[in-house]
């Protein structure tokens, strides 16, 4: 399976030992996790909600994992994106990609977080103890998937 | 059909989802025009179109895609996932 949403923390290596196993022909293995971070320009976060579209983030994901194999000679592409109420330095997605040569390993990982950052349905709210606000998405974003547009 | 509203969209509406009836609104803006003229919360929620995304059938589109036939429609912000 190469997309999950869930609520559950993952693991990397055994995600990474996985993606490995199923292909023997995976010279480069390339890994993103992202992060909840500790602090921000308001302040420390306390604690942080993601919200999400059951059944159309699924979707987005596996649409997104199908572009970057379509584009990029891959072996192997694992997107693992969490919701639910998640604390400071926890991880919130996984982006594993693997090829025969890195370079289409680290375009393609780069890719899917640019795509997941403006296209997949998930919205962060943070606390700023007892201070909740709803993350505003940054145009950053937009300029940084544009690049890969053909 | 089925609307859905998230984050501070639903906040704003009261509502994560309710069943409404289009009549003929031809787009996903028509729909929002409706529902801002029934009830101040809609007014509230809409009021920067700019910061307004929209999904229909789980498929991203823009507020001037056709709705017809459509089972479900999710209003939201910007997404911030990742």
């Amino acid at each position: 399976m190469t997309v999950s949403v869930q609520r559950e923390d993952f693991d990397i290596a055994a995600e990474i030992a996985r993606l490995t196993a199923a292909d023997a022909d995976i010279g480069a293995v390339v890994s993103f996790t992202g992060l909840v971070r500790q602090m921000t320009a308001d302040g420390p976060i306390t604690a942080m909600e993601l919200e999400h579209y059951p059944g159309m983030t699924e979707r987005a994901l596996e649409e997104i994992a199908a572009e970057a194999e379509a584009r990029w000679p891959l072996q192997g592409v694992r997107v693992i994106h969490r919701y639910g109420p998640l604390k400071p330095g926890e991880r919130i997605v996984l982006v594993l990609t693997a090829s025969r040569h890195r370079q289409a390993a680290f375009e393609a990982a780069e890719f899917l977080m640019d795509y997941l950052k403006t296209r997949a349905p998930f919205w962060k709210k943070e606390d700023h103890a007892g201070n909740a606000r709803w993350v505003d998405a940054g145009d950053a974003d937009d300029s940084a998937v544009a690049r890969w547009k053909r | 059909m089925q609307v859905l509203y998230f984050a501070w969209l639903r906040e704003r509406v009261g509502a994560a989802s309710e069943e409404i009836d289009p009549g003929d609104a031809a787009t996903a803006r028509d729909l929002v025009e409706r529902l801002v003229a029934r009830d101040p919360r809609y007014a509230a929620a809409f009021a920067d179109m700019a910061a307004v995304r929209v999904a229909v059938d789980q498929e991203m589109c823009d507020l001037d895609t056709p709705i017809a036939g459509a089972r479900e429609i999710a209003f939201f912000p910007p997404v911030t996932g990742g």
